[in-house]
């Protein structure tokens, strides 16, 4: 069961120590990840991908409940508690999408055969562009591939702690991910350069050159103003649709009143 | 001294992890580095400059670099022995799939890059069976569950190799192959041979002969304890 990850600090680019004594993740929560491109947010999450044990790029360690990770967690794919959903939108292997899920599904050691199914229809309701089954994963686009890694990391991984890297640059419907990721009782951590996804998070970690700069807790006054967001890029959303389907914007379409 | 034997298909990243590895024990062992390769290698020069550690290269030319190997690592140990090593790492080109470079001693390291095809691991044959690690790399470059699926195929050819995956350039989750390193033993140079049988092929084609075709060519394939192979052919 884990109740909780804790990373403790490393070092910045230049080789300061991190000023902070360390950082809590619980189950249920909640966290995004925001900073400048290049600032070290895919490396925050890939050492609790990796439960980095000081021999990262960083340095920082991660602790499971308290403790540092066994062995078996740390190199047994299938104890790993841990789905990341990286940036990379590209997949090499040279299979299906059942072919992939099913070797994945042993490698998780999941026996129901109905699960790669599953999985592939929970990715299509995140994609608009329809995955069939018989489909090569080298073929998919950048939506489609992410849409079943995302489905994957839910059906298959099932793991306690989601990682998602930017995921709102994909061509996905991220509204109806984060919808379906919250209140799953797991740690879910978002890095992302999405004012919504960001102020709906519980906390949220500011990065710079490799360090984390500032840890911050959701208030009241940011989650009032990040229901008029919601409202703002879903108006956003249909202007964006209506564009594609050749119609003319007009000025009503984009005046937005914030209460 | 530690022997450590690297092979794996070009550009796997065997020279990015042996400098990992060098990086790791350059200030608590004395380090020798031999790189065997076909026509082309500029690793023993990148590696002394960079770490200032005893370096030597062959080329093979129109043997296997494992059967190459076979010939010279008898001198090499030597070499690196007299020179006072700790840690000697060679690395082989692994250019052949039939051969394997590996010894009954020391460690044997496969290293497969993540990217190479799902099927990499069935058709590299003695040269993942045979090792005693397999270290995947370039896992920054794909997803999670495609590095899963790389692992499980492997796990299921060979299902007693020690697995471990790293992004080779920065030497992320390295410390289990360090711990593997700094736990094997020192070698004995009088008792190294082949942990695998090379093939020993003897025919016209292995000599020059240019012409294609069955009428033009015979041989015989033979195995080095003597059994002849199923697959001897004869011209027609
Ligand atoms: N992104 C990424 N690139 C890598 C990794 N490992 C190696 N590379 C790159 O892959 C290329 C080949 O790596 P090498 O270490 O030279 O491969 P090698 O197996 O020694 O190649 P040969 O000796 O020529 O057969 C180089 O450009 C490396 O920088 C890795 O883990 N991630
Ligand atoms: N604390 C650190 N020490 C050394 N290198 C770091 C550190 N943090 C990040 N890096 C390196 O900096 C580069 C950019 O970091 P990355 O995490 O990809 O940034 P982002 O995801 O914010 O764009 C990467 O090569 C990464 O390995
Ligand atoms: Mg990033
Ligand atoms: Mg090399
Ligand atoms: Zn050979
Ligand atoms: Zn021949």
């Amino acid at each position: 069961m884990i109740r909780e990850i804790t990373v403790l600090p490393g070092k910045d680019k230049t080789g300061s120590l991190e000023n902070f004594s360390e950082i809590t993740l619980k189950a249920g929560e909640t966290i995004s990840i925001v900073g400048p491109t290049g600032s070290g947010k895919t490396a925050f999450i890939s050492d609790i991908e990796l439960l980095a044990q000081g021999d990262t790029s960083t340095g920082r360690h991660v602790l499971i409940n308290g403790q540092p990770p066994s062995d078996e967690l740390r190199y047994d794919p299938a104890m790993k508690p841990i789905a990341m959903i990286t940036q990379n939108t590209k997949c090499f292997a040279d299979l299906t999408a059942e072919e992939f899920l099913r070797i994945h599904a042993r490698a998780r050691k999941m026996h129901d055969k109905e699960i790669v199914y599953e999985t592939i229809d929970l990715a299509n309701k995140f994609t608009g562009e329809r995955i069939r089954k018989d489909m090569k994963v080298t073929v998919l686009s950048g939506g489609q591939t992410r849409s079943l890694m995302i489905a994957d990391a839910i059906m298959i991984g099932a793991a306690p702690i989601i990682l998602l890297d930017e995921i709102e640059n994909a061509g996905i419907f991220k509204q109806e991910v984060i919808r379906l990721i919250q209140n799953t009782g797991k740690i879910v951590v978002f890095v992302t350069h999405d004012p919504v996804i960001a102020l709906l998070t519980q906390k949220r970690i500011i990065m710079g050159n490799g360090a984390v700069r500032k840890v911050l807790s959701q208030d009241e006054s940011e989650v009032r103003a990040a229901q008029n967001l919601i409202e703002l890029d879903k108006r956003v959303g249909i202007i964006r649709e209506k564009l594609r389907a050749g119609h003319v914007i007009t000025k009503e379409m984009i005046s937005v009143n914030f209460g | 001294m530690k022997l450590l034997v690297i092979a794996g298909p070009p550009s796997a990243g065997k020279t990015a992890l042996t400098k990992q590895i060098v990086r790791r024990f350059k200030d608590e062992m004395k380090i020798a580095y031999l790189k065997i390769d076909v026509v082309k290698a500029f690793e023993d020069v990148e590696l002394n400059r960079e770490f200032d550690i005893l370096t030597k290269k062959v080329y093979s030319g129109d043997l296997c670099p494992d059967h190459a190997g076979v010939m010279v690592l008898g001198d090499a140990v030597e070499w690196a022995e007299r020179n006072k090593a700790d840690l000697f790492i060679v690395e082989s080109a692994g250019l052949c799939l039939r051969c394997s470079p590996y010894l009954n001693q020391g460690l044997g390291i496969i290293v497969l890059s993540s990217i190479s095809g799902i099927h990499a691991p069935e058709k590299m044959g003695a040269m993942v069976a045979l090792a005693d690690i397999a270290v995947v790399t370039k896992i920054d470059l794909v997803s999670q569950a495609e590095r899963e699926v790389f692992i499980q195929k492997i796990k299921e050819v060979h299902p007693h190799i020690g697995l471990m995956e790293t992004n080779a350039l920065q030497g992320t989750s390295l410390q289990r192959l360090y711990q593997f390193i700094e736990k094997s033993e020192d070698i004995d140079k009088n008792h190294l041979v082949l942990k695998g049988s090379p093939p020993i092929g003897t025919c016209t084609i292995c000599i020059g002969k240019k012409e294609i075709g069955w009428d033009h060519h015979f041989g015989v394939i033979k195995k080095l304890d003597g059994q002849i192979a199923d697959y001897l052919y004869r011209g027609e």
